[in-house]
């Protein structure tokens, strides 16, 4: 039996695909009253005025007018993850409604999967692993190379808290490193990982030889790479994209993955995700795609939802929440 | 003298796929008479006299006692790569003519591959690029999860150059730094990487979530990790070999990763290389295993290359070897 002294707490469900991890179930409970959307919907009258909260997980449940409007008491909406890019910002404020994200839980691990997809399209890890488990495979050629990491130079779109630990991992590996941002990084940050400021995009394009997408969505970064960016880049360059998928003209990703126009891609997020099975982009050996693992670790997936918590508990109390997003 | 500027050198075979690489025949020919295997054979008679060093690109040309007793005025042996298990020095050594290696050149990339393979497996990248291209695949699950890197414990087994190397990345990663060597780095070394020192191997592998070789293979690092080794290891722990495929007992190796002594392994050198096809390694879920690429950058074989060249040149002239390998 939950305790009914403590506040109501929507999810959408526990478990299965898309549901709230099994494992978090024990520590939310301390906390809140779970009730998930099934249980919701069927009792409607019971619960409406009774719930204050919604965890959002994985972009669920899905937060529309009508959901607004059916809990007159809804005080917040913390969101799993810092994308908020699947969240009506100006709508939710519209009621009222306070919403939060989980910053802090993911930078470093996000930054790692970052790195990884790099290293992983610099020395061509997945098609390696498949000539080394390859029933084909008779001998390992010595003519069979990758791209060098250390030294190499690393263009950064987006600096904010993820993109810095992304340059302090790469300066570990003697990279050079550019960024680009809306605002410029204050002197001593810069220097402390040696990152050069690009004010001009192009400037990075041109120079860098691996290019690393950390905005978040907006209608500014709404396809921020097209044609003419692709273009703008070397030949020999890779791009890592740890964003969302729609900062990418996609149509001409493929394109130029495969007339050369740069030479490889490594993506965490796609649009939609997944990609439809016929999708070009599946078939292509130069493209590294992994289904959204950006924080999908037990310890991360833990920590993003001790910090929706707080941000909860944050609100019901009338208090300051640590990561409170506001719309634009 | 005249031959010394551009001494006769032995190499095995141009191009094809596992040759001298063709872009690096302009910068050979500059510097030497470059002499194959082939003419070596067909015109021992003229050549053997002739040649002053032997360009060892992948092991070949094999130098053996034949070859060696052929080639009454052989100086140097150049080896591209670090690792001089498969030479004989002692053999080498007996006819008076020098070795060198390229240790400058691999650490990089070889350092840089140990940290891909560590968050390769750690991520599960592999198995999620299967996902994501799997013709069967509708959806994403939540529940599917992989090992955190920051903050873990990463242990070294070999703090030589590349060891050092691997320390330094993994610190940007927020890792803790175990390490064992033959003999302790000094203290400023240690507090740049913030590496903890494991006199005892038993220590670095009981506290260690990965574990990383990174030691040369020697009769001391034969079959380094065994049985022993992987049973202290923590269960959800990850091995990953960037040595040699001798310094890992093999069948041990399997037998842990089959019953969950230990969590996973990541390999880029195996024993033999490839391994059979039917070899239980490369069914296992919990595996990836990548092709010897530790090196396999064109800045770093084209580094390789240069830094033979400048052993050779050394060597014929009698001026002290760069990279000599002693006995």
């Amino acid at each position: 039996m939950q305790d009914p002294k403590l506040p109501l707490l929507l999810i959408n469900e526990v478990g299965g695909t898309l549901g709230v991890l099994e494992a978090h179930v024990p520590f939310l409970k301390k906390h809140f009253q779970l009730i998930t959307m099934k249980e919701f919907l069927e009792s409607k009258e019971c619960y409406r005025a009774q719930v204050q909260a919604i965890y959002s997980w994985w972009h669920k449940p899905v937060i529309d007018r009508e959901l607004l409007k059916s809990l007159p008491n809804l005080k917040v909406i913390s969101s799993a993850g810092v994308g908020t890019d699947h969240l009506d910002l100006k709508l939710i404020s519209g009621f009222g409604v306070r919403i939060a994200n989980t910053p802090h839980a993911v930078h470093s691990t996000t930054a790692d999967i970052g790195m990884a997809l790099l290293l992983a399209a610099a020395r061509r890890l997945v098609e390696g692993c498949q000539i080394a488990v390859s029933s084909d495979t008779g001998y390992f050629s010595n003519n069979w190379l990758g791209e060098e990491v250390t030294g190499a130079t690393l263009g950064i779109i987006g600096m904010g808290s993820i993109g810095y630990k992304i340059a302090q991992r790469a300066r570990a590996f003697e990279m050079k490193i550019l960024y680009h941002n809306r605002n410029r990084r204050k002197e001593d940050e810069e220097q402390a990982v040696g990152a050069c400021y690009c004010g001009a995009i192009e400037d990075l394009l041109q120079q860098s030889d691996f290019v690393m997408l950390v905005v978040n969505l907006t209608p500014r970064t709404y396809k921020l790479i097209g044609k003419k960016e692709l273009q703008l880049m070397k030949p020999t360059a890779s791009l890592i994209n740890i964003s969302r998928g729609q900062v990418v003209d996609q149509d001409m990703l493929v394109e130029a993955l495969q007339t050369g126009v740069i030479k490889s891609a490594a993506m965490d997020v796609t649009y939609p995700e997944p990609l439809p099975r016929d999708h070009p982009l599946l078939k292509l050996k130069n493209v590294i795609i992994t289904p959204h693992v950006g924080i999908k670790t037990h310890k991360t997936t833990f920590m993003i939802t001790e910090e929706a918590v707080s941000n909860v508990l944050a609100a019901l109390n009338g208090l300051p929440m640590p990561s409170e997003v506001f719309p634009d | 003298m005249e031959e010394n500027k551009h001494p006769y050198t032995l190499i095995n075979v141009i191009g094809g796929t596992n040759g001298v690489y063709e872009d690096h025949v302009e910068f050979l020919e500059k510097h030497f008479k470059l002499i194959t295997m082939k003419e070596f054979t067909e015109n021992k008679q003229d050549l053997s006299h002739k040649i002053k060093a032997i360009f060892m690109w992948f092991h070949k040309p094999v130098v053996d006692r034949d070859l060696l007793q052929s080639l009454p005025n052989l100086k140097v042996i150049a080896n591209c790569g670090v690792g001089v298990d498969h030479l004989d020095l002692k053999l080498i050594s007996s006819f008076g003519v020098k070795v060198a290696n390229t240790p400058f050149a691999v650490s990089n990339p070889t350092a840089d591959l140990g940290m891909a393979l560590m968050l390769a497996s750690a991520r599960r990248i592999v198995e999620g690029h299967q996902i994501a291209v799997s013709p069967d695949t509708k959806c994403f699950m939540a529940d599917w999860l992989g090992e955190e890197i920051n903050g873990a414990t990463l242990g070294i087994i070999g703090m030589g150059a590349i060891g050092y190397k691997v320390a330094q990345r993994a610190r940007a990663f927020e890792m803790n730094i175990l390490y064992h060597n033959r003999s302790r780095r000094n203290e400023a070394d240690e507090q740049a990487v913030g590496a903890v020192y494991c006199a005892k191997l038993e220590d670095l592998l009981q506290r260690s979530d990965f574990v990383i070789l990174s030691v040369n293979l020697s009769p001391q690092t034969q079959k380094l990790i065994g049985r022993k080794e992987l049973e202290l290891m923590k269960p959800t722990a990850t091995l990953i070999n960037i040595s040699r495929g001798q310094v890992v007992d093999q069948d041990a190796l399997v037998n842990a990763l089959k019953n969950g002594v230990i969590k996973a392994a990541a390999l880029d050198v195996t024993y033999p290389e490839p391994l059979p096809r039917d070899h239980a390694l490369l069914h296992l879920k919990n595996v990836i295993i990548t092709p010897h690429l530790g090196s396999a950058t064109s800045k770093a074989r084209y580094l390789m290359m240069k830094n033979m060249v400048e052993s050779i040149l050394a060597g014929v002239s009698g001026f002290p070897v760069p990279n000599e390998v002693h006995v």
